[in-house]
């Protein structure tokens, strides 16, 4: 089998899975949602990361790691800001939970 | 070695998927986002063990062979970590539109760093290979351009009203079809330089052209869309790397922005194409003079009048929206809130859909005032509840709570579902001035018998009832 048809494969998957998975998240997490899956999608970070650490050519190498530069600013960034986030949604009054609460 | 960085690399998957089902619950959030860091962690170390890297690193030691990346990966990481922790809450928005920028970017430059490589220098790429990086090039640049174009709007670099110009639309169409026929004329002939060049220039220019006409309050369809480009790129270039968790990642980030613009489509009764294309919501002088003209018979209320309403109501629910955020109004609107329950009043919260300029963005707002989630209800759990309820204060927010969605046929938000603020006992509208919302339309809210208006700073206002009460 052609190996793009195995991509494709893949990619259609990962699509519904990702589809049938986020369906399931509440209205209240959606920007969270979406700075989660922006750090996710900062993966491309592993492409870039074979740009700017294989050296096959100076050109390849210098895209590479402005690449790794804006991934890296998204995967960390992005971690950071969910956490950031998610760590102020409380269930109940803050006051008594912030004593069970670490 | 390719065995190890596969294995990492499907390891990396999993982690991904069972860390955005954390996110289906606000209580398991946060472990979802600790597996999903620890899936980047695989999938980082399967990416610096890769098997071009070592071979590198065999002939050039390891200083030479990461020195790039160790140094991109600490700047980013500190421009990374500064921007989140320093970043208001208000402010969200803008700061998603510039991550989906960088994402954009990240994935045009691989591609045209993946071109470089294999055609300029090595002299062949086939064209599937050529393809794939095609689209990531044209996805990755129209993303990078129209995030930007967002970002300028959202945080008023840009003016945020619809830019117009004639023919827009057909030249927009046109343009992008050229990008088209560019990206399979290059497929067909990847040694082509100066059409592989030209097709990952247009993109960029796309993407100004495309959000230009965009107004402010509509851009919450937009970043969910660009967010859902920035995911088809980081997956066209898993096609290009063949690099399958990248594939992964990609898709889930694609299916997740087009499951949060269909969310805002449909919660603004609007078609995709309505959006995009429609240049809707010219708030014009016309529409101000006849807001003006209607303006008079509106019952203004004093500060004391509305904090009378509040402390002798039994149950109140805040309607906020986006002037909410612009005022900073979030904590006090929490102070208020503690008063009231203090008082014995229930006090909840109807979050609209598209309050605000991104998915969800009063709820995290609303959580950092430190108010329980639980109180924070969506439009068709608590919109029920309007009429068993004695105030429904309005924070800023316009159309979300015009009943002429509901009832009248010739307005523009027609059909639009909207919070029934008006069916409560007695309303409280919270307005900076008699300015139209978006929509540039009348609100018949604020002319119901039952409706007051308090003029002012929301914020300011908030304060001075919070003092009132306490």
């Amino acid at each position: 089998m052609l190996e793009i048809f195995l991509g494709l494969y893949i990619f259609m998957l990962a699509a519904f899975v990702g589809y049938g998975v986020i369906k399931g998240v509440p209205a209240l997490l959606h920007t969270p949602l979406m700075a989660f899956t922006n750090a996710i999608s900062g993966i491309s970070l592993v492409g870039s990361l074979v740009a700017a650490g294989a050296h096959y050519n100076n050109v390849s190498t210098v895209l590479g790691a402005i690449a790794v530069l804006c991934a890296t600013i998204n995967v960390v960034g992005g971690f950071w800001i969910t956490d950031r986030m998610l760590r102020m949604f409380k269930k109940q009054d803050p006051k008594t939970e912030s004593a069970g609460d670490s | 070695m390719v065995d190890q960085v596969e294995t990492l690399y499907l390891i990396a998957s999993f982690l991904f998927i069972l860390g955005l089902r954390g996110l289906t619950a606000a209580h398991t959030a946060r472990r979802g986002l600790i597996l999903a860091e620890l899936g980047m962690v695989f999938a980082i170390w399967g990416t610096v063990i890769h098997p071009d890297i070592m071979a590198h690193l065999e002939i050039a030691g390891f200083f030479q062979t990461y020195k790039w990346i160790l140094l991109t990966f600490f700047i980013g990481s500190a421009i990374g970590i500064a921007i989140s922790a320093l970043i208001p809450m208000t402010r969200m928005p803008e700061r998603i539109a510039l991550s989906h920028a960088f994402g954009g970017l990240a994935a045009a430059l691989v591609g045209v760093s993946e071109y470089y490589r294999e055609q300029v220098i090595a002299g062949h790429m086939d064209h599937t290979t050529m393809g794939a990086i095609g689209f990531e090039v044209l996805f990755g640049g129209l993303t990078f351009t129209g995030s930007l174009m967002a970002f300028g709007k959202l945080s008023g670099l840009i003016p945020g009203r619809n830019i117009t110009w004639p023919l827009q639309n057909q030249s927009n169409i046109l343009m992008f079809g050229g990008t088209f026929v560019l990206l399979i004329a290059v497929t067909i002939d990847p040694s082509n330089q100066i059409l592989f060049y030209a097709m990952a220039a247009m993109p960029l220019l796309l993407g100004i052209l495309f959000v230009a006409p965009i107004g402010g309050a509509d851009m919450p369809v937009v970043i969910t869309l660009l967010n859902s480009y920035a995911g088809l790129a980081a997956s066209a270039t898993g096609f290009a790397l063949d690099n399958n968790v990248l594939i992964i990642a990609g898709a889930i980030d694609g299916a997740s922005g087009f499951i949060l613009s269909v969310v805002m489509s449909k919660a603004m009764n609007r078609s995709f194409r309505n959006v995009l294309f429609g240049a809707f919501g010219k708030v014009d002088e016309e529409d101000e003079a006849m807001v003006a003209a209607g303006g008079e018979r509106v019952q203004e209320a004093s500060v004391g009048d509305a904090a009378m309403l509040l402390s002798g109501a039994g149950s109140v629910i805040v309607c906020p929206g986006y002037g909410m955020a612009v005022a900073q109004a979030q904590h006090v609107v929490g102070e208020l809130a503690e008063i009231l329950e203090a008082n014995g009043t229930q006090v909840r919260y109807a979050i609209h859909p598209v309050a605000g300029r991104m998915p969800g963005h009063m709820n995290v707002l609303l959580a950092e005032a430190k108010i329980p989630y639980t109180s924070l209800m969506e439009l068709e759990e608590i919109n029920e509840d309007f009429k068993h309820t004695d105030v429904a204060l309005v924070v800023g927010a316009n159309d979300v709570v015009n009943p002429a969605a509901k009832h009248n046929p010739a307005s523009s938000i027609y059909g639009m579902p909207v919070l029934n603020a008006d069916l409560a006992r007695s309303c409280i509208v919270l307005k900076r001035s008699m300015r139209p919302g978006f929509a540039g339309i009348e609100n018949e809210l604020f002319f119901a018998p039952n409706t007051v208006l308090t003029f002012g700073d929301a914020k300011d206002t908030l304060t001075k009832v919070v003092e009132a009460l306490s």
